[in-house]
């Protein structure tokens, strides 16, 4: 009986499913324009944009302008392209990815393994720091990157990022080790493992989907931010969104807009990579509930 | 001055406390069970032992040295968890020899150390499988792999079988027993099973409300339970309870006891002693092996009494026949053999081993002892 039913269920259903099916096909359509507007026009040369057809294939298929808005476009003083920027955007991003993502894990090993007295407190502080917004801390964080002597630097945003993570990686972390099992961190105390032995070699060889989680998260915000980059960067420290925004407000010459869209593909293009790359674990990592031993 | 000595140890969290004063002393080879309901405060004195929580007051010593304060792994103890707490990272050959690598051991040593243990346990094809690929009863085989590799003084197991299905868990009961004759390793094992603290042991400490009720072998635990809670918890079914008036008549102590319609007859006890609790109240304990049919009593008996009761409801179990029946108020379990003619509802005579009858004081709920 049962079965009959389930017939009927996906017979009735077939021309639903149609509907839902273009519907999906539309909003998926609608969703891809913008990026189907910037590839185009970052291949057209400019006087086909700024004749009207923005929508139209390229009649004239050229790189020039991507090779332009990576070498030779100006920005700043200098014709110098996005590429130094570039340049810094990881250098500001790897560090802090890395040193947010190794702290939280190890915040979130002591605030389940290694609990004291008042950990539940110092989390809550923590969780808190999720929700401050970045313009609150922007002349605080000025004072004190003046202060350590690392303002306009690279290593400055990278540890202003770092600061402002830890809240976020260290929850994804703790919730992750919170249904880690205690017995594996007792049985490796009995074996003889340490903290930092138990830490590295038995939690953190099982925490690559909640450490993709964290990646994915931190490099994304990271790589995005514009305001920390525009507050605490000085010329040469600028990172790729800082630089992007200054190549298309720059306010002498043509407008060059394929250079413009090409260059707004380069600055989104590593967090679409990181995406395509870890992104299957990125749901994975925020479901997983538990270990299996 | 035992092996492992257990001195009046206490544990408190806070103001709780958990564990008062636990007097216990092992002997090299012993097996020691520590069994109780949940939250009796066993595991938590294993884990004392262990080393995993700290010790509030008294002393654990292991081979004379007093262990308050040394850390789990300077203690010269393995333990296997109730989870097995296997790395799942890692292979079965690194999960047993972890613990050896943590202490330094030159590799050849630990392979060889590794393989011994491998074929001790049969788990030689195993070794390169991570423990996620591994049955219930592998990954308990690994788990003893782990602790035997590292030779300790003292093993700890932490309901080590709970977690397999119940023809496994009976395997794996032999195959423990076997191992601890073969090895005559000192064992302190922890579970809540009487009928595998019964057959593991060589002592058993029942243990309630943080106090060891008793301490003994599987044996006097049985026949000579301290109190009521050590004589209801080890046994399966449980022992029968029921109130009963005690008078003496031609100088034999009598329990005068209701049955299911209501009636009172009097049962003669062997217990002489008991003529001092004339027309007071007692509590009897009766094993369902001591209420039989006539058939099935204990021929060696000197003093077997029949009754005859109203059966409630049958439960045949394939060896036995397991009867309900109604005496001083009480549900009563009566262990028949399988092919008695029993019927529910119906009127039954019953043998009552009354040499085994145990009587318990209503007020403190000890043994009167004879």
């Amino acid at each position: 009986m049962s079965y009959a039913k389930q017939d009927t269920a996906i017979r009735t259903g077939r021309a639903v499913r149609i509907i839902i099916y273009l519907v999906l096909l539309l909003f998926a359509l609608f969703y891809l324009l913008p990026l189907y507007v910037m590839l185009v026009n970052s291949v057209k040369p400019l006087h086909e944009i700024t004749g009207g057809g923005m929508m139209n294939l390229p009649s004239g298929f050229t790189l020039e302008p991507w090779v332009k808005a990576w070498k030779s476009a100006q920005i700043g003083v200098e014709p110098t392209g996005l590429s130094p920027y570039f340049v810094n955007s990881i250098k500001m991003v790897v560090p802090a990815v890395v040193i947010s993502t190794i702290l939280g894990a190890l915040n979130g090993y002591v605030l389940t393994k290694w609990q004291f007295k008042y950990h539940k407190i110092v989390f809550g502080l923590m969780l808190f720091a999720c929700f401050i917004p970045f313009q609150i801390v922007l002349i605080p964080m000025a004072k004190m990157l003046g202060l350590l002597g690392i303002a306009g630097s690279t290593s400055g945003l990278a540890l202003v990022h770092i600061v402002y993570g830890l809240g976020f990686t260290t929850l994804y972390f703790r919730n992750y080790y919170a249904v880690f099992p205690t017995e594996l961190v007792r049985a490796a105390q009995i074996d003889g493992a340490g903290f930092f032995k138990i830490f590295w070699r038995i939690l953190l060889p099982s925490s690559g989907p909640i450490a993709v989680v964290s990646i994915i998260w931190q490099f994304t915000n990271i790589w995005n931010d514009f305001l920390f980059g525009a507050s605490f960067a000085d010329a040469n420290s600028q990172p790729m969104t800082v630089a992007l925004n200054n190549l298309v407000q720059a306010s002498h010459g043509v407008k060059e807009y394929n250079v413009h869209f090409a260059g707004a593909i380069l600055a989104a293009l590593p967090t679409l990579l990181v995406y395509v790359v870890a992104g299957r674990y990125f749901v994975r990592g925020l479901m997983a509930g538990s270990v299996k031993g | 001055m035992g092996f492992l000595d257990i001195h009046n140890a206490a544990k408190a969290y806070g103001t709780l406390e958990v564990l008062h004063d636990i007097n216990i002393s092992v002997e090299q080879g012993e097996f020691l069970v520590l069994v109780g309901p949940s939250g009796c405060g066993k595991s938590t004195l294993l884990n004392m032992i262990a080393g995993l929580e700290e010790i509030t007051s008294g002393e654990i010593r292991i081979k004379g040295t007093a262990m308050n304060g040394v850390h789990p792994s300077k203690r010269n103890i393995a333990m296997v968890f109730q989870s097995y707490a296997l790395y799942p990272n890692m292979t079965v050959g690194k999960n047993i020899t972890f613990g050896l690598e943590m202490h330094g051991t030159p590799k050849a040593e630990r392979e060889k150390a590794m393989a011994d243990v491998a074929s001790l346990l049969q788990i030689e094809p195993l070794l390169d499988r991570k423990p996620g690929a591994l049955s219930g009863g592998q990954r308990q085989r690994v788990a003893m792999g782990r602790a035997l590799v590292r030779n300790p003084d003292v093993f700890l197991f932490d309901e080590p079988l709970s977690n397999l299905d119940a023809k496994l868990r009976v395997d794996m009961r032999t195959e423990i027993k076997k191992l601890h004759q073969k090895l005559g390793t000192t064992i302190v094992y922890v579970t809540h099973d009487q009928i595998e603290a019964m057959t593991l042991s060589t002592r058993i400490a029942v243990m309630n409300g943080g106090l060891v009720q008793q301490l003994g072998t599987p044996q006097e635990i049985y026949d000579k339970p301290a109190n009521l809670f050590v004589a209801t918890f080890m046994g399966s079914p449980a022992m029968n309870i029921l109130p009963a008036t005690i008078t003496v008549r031609h100088g034999k102590p009598m329990a005068c006891v209701s049955l299911h319609d209501e009636s009172v007859v009097p049962l003669q006890l062997s217990q002489n002693n008991l003529t001092e609790w004339d027309g007071k109240q007692v509590i009897l304990g009766i094993r369902p092996e001591n209420i039989t049919d006539a058939d099935g009593a204990d021929r060696n008996s000197t003093n077997l009494v029949n009754i005859t009761n109203t059966i409630i409801v049958t439960e045949p179990a394939g060896s036995d026949t397991f009867v309900t029946t109604s005496m001083g108020g009480n549900d009563v379990i009566a262990r028949l053999r399988s092919d008695a003619n029993v019927q529910s509802g119906k009127d039954f005579q019953f043998v009552l081993d009354m040499d085994r009858v145990l009587a318990f004081d209503p007020e403190n709920e000890d043994l009167i002892k004879p």
